[in-house]
């Protein structure tokens, strides 16, 4: 897998109980790209990211990462390449110590106690959490435990990485270091958020999901100017992008 | 809800002591597993109306709390709170076992009061024995020591997974509680049929991280084996330690040292 692009092709996929959550979904992500994926709760945000390491199997359609379909026996392989990282820490983080979750998957792949030890330490220092190392992980705080969520993914050096939710619960500092970190990683990001300022500063595209379908696909800037689009989708413009509430200046807010 | 909150924080503390560094907390896991195991065997094997044998027992617990620098208060309060299941599985026999055994000072004492005693003396003993082991090694590295003692993995790694996330659910059991609560005005809603309610929904809960677990773990490259990586040294003072307290059971077990003791005593002031 050389090139990992992340093709998308006329996605499907409704829940056991009938619920249809996906609807014809298609899109092409290249190398490098950062995505932001924002829609209103219940578009189908998270089950399509399910989808991109075969968490879920589409009803219709398909996935192929680089040149690699999506399918039961290339699982090892397309986990190998995206790393995902959980919305709720706490579902992420089931090992006994810091160290151990962080080397459960490297362990998985079967590579030798020192190169363990070496991804362990190297992922642990990416995101500044190497004094973490012995402590239980209920024992952290929120924004530790998303670093050392994070961390648990790096350590397989994946190729692509897929987040859901990562800012929600952080505190305003913990935040803005999980930015900044963010946009230190060269991987492939595909961010589902309901944070758009957070998209706004990490991602160049934006692609909107609305009931299954996608909305709206093209550059960050543009999606987060169309006030119609906006308001169809249940959303609104970034907050750095409305107006300054104490000088009435001027920012355009979008009409509902 | 004071004892979930309680609760949580006794766990916690005993994860605080398991943190300590001190000769007892540095022995292996598995030296102090094992030689726990020949202490429980021991204790549990003698007669149902021994009571003078068992004392010399209590050096175990009391030594490894002592040199481990667990709190003694502490312990002892632990060992109340389960004190009343004990209680209640011995509280018949001196109802139902009336034969005079022994008579001191001119009082009958009948065998169901003896082997009352036994039992709770058997069950301060082992009960003491787990906790020190567990405030010395840590839930974690009971475990392990077991794993690598050959019991099958997935035992082990369902208990770490019960330690793991007994602090998750006793924290959403927590806020349900406090939720419901904070909407019940005296006795109402408080009921019956809202707890069942609460905990088919605590199930439910269980049910659904249980599977966002599954997930995560699969993401990883789950393939069914939990490999837990720790390296366990097992050093000439470990061994020195189960096989020294082993065979001070065994003594203990074989030879009525309480008795010996008072013999030898009364021997040399005869």
């Amino acid at each position: 897998m050389t090139h990992h692009s992340i093709e998308v092709t006329d996605l499907g996929f409704s829940y056991p109980d009938g619920t249809k959550a996906l609807d014809g979904v298609t899109f092409e992500i290249t190398h490098g790209e950062s995505v932001a994926i924002v829609g209103a709760n219940g578009a189908g945000k998270s089950t399509l990211l399910m989808h991109l390491n075969g968490i879920l199997t589409p009803s219709r359609g398909s996935v192929r990462i680089g040149d690699v379909p999506v399918s039961k026996d290339t699982l090892p392989d397309i986990r190998k390449a995206v790393g995902m990282v959980f919305q709720d820490p706490d579902d992420q983080l089931f090992m006994p110590t810091v160290r151990e979750d962080v080397a459960f998957g490297p362990m998985n792949l079967g590579l030798p106690a020192q190169d363990i030890d070496a991804r362990v330490d190297d992922a642990l220092a990416r995101v500044d959490a190497t004094r973490l190392m012995d402590r239980p992980p209920y024992r952290l705080s929120g924004g530790e435990k998303r670093a050392v969520s994070i961390a648990t993914v790096l350590a397989m050096c994946p190729n692509v990485l897929v987040m859901d939710e990562p800012s929600s619960n952080l505190d305003p500092c913990a935040r803005r270091r999980l930015i900044e970190l963010l946009r230190s990683f060269g991987h492939t990001k595909i961010i589902a958020t309901h944070d758009l300022d957070m998209a706004l500063d990490l991602c160049e595209r934006t692609i909107v999901m609305s009931e299954g379908t996608i909305a709206a696909d093209g550059t960050t800037a543009d999606v987060f100017a169309d006030d119609s689009l906006l308001v169809r989708c249940r959303l609104e413009r970034p907050l750095v992008m409305q107006g300054c509430p104490v000088c009435r200046g001027q920012g355009v807010r979008p009409r509902v | 809800m004071a004892g979930i909150e309680s609760g949580l924080y006794q766990l916690g503390r005993i994860d605080q002591l398991a943190a300590q560094d001190t000769p007892i907390h540095r022995v292996d896991p598995r030296a102090k597993v094992v030689t726990t195991l020949v202490f429980l065997v021991c204790v549990v094997s003698f007669g149902k109306y021994e009571i003078l044998q068992l004392l010399p027992f209590a050096f175990f617990p009391v030594v490894l709390a002592s040199e481990g620098d667990l709190p003694f208060g502490y312990l002892g309060r632990r060992l109340l709170v389960a004190a009343p299941f004990a209680v209640v599985i011995g509280m018949f026999n001196p109802l139902l076992d009336r034969t005079v055994i022994v008579h001191i000072g001119g009082i009958a004492i009948a065998a169901g009061w003896i082997s009352f005693i036994s039992i709770i003396l058997r069950f301060l003993l082992t009960t003491a024995a787990a906790l020190v082991l567990i405030a010395t090694t840590g839930m974690n590295g009971v475990c392990m020591a077991i794993e690598r003692l050959g019991a099958p993995d997935v035992f082990a790694v369902q208990l770490l997974f019960l330690y793991r996330y007994i602090f998750v659910l006793a924290d959403e059991a927590l806020t349900m509680s406090r939720a419901r609560s904070l909407r019940s005005f005296g006795r109402r809603g408080m009921g019956l049929k809202v707890y069942g309610q609460i905990l088919g929904h605590l199930l439910l809960r269980t049910y659904a991280r249980a599977e966002r677990i599954y997930n995560a773990m699969l993401c990883r490259g789950f393939d069914g084996h939990v490999r837990i990586m720790r390296r366990l040294h097992f050093s000439g003072a470990d061994l020195a330690f189960m096989l020294g307290w082993s065979a001070a059971f065994v003594v203990f077990r074989i030879y009525n040292i309480p008795l010996l003791l008072g013999l030898a005593v009364t021997r040399s002031v005869s």
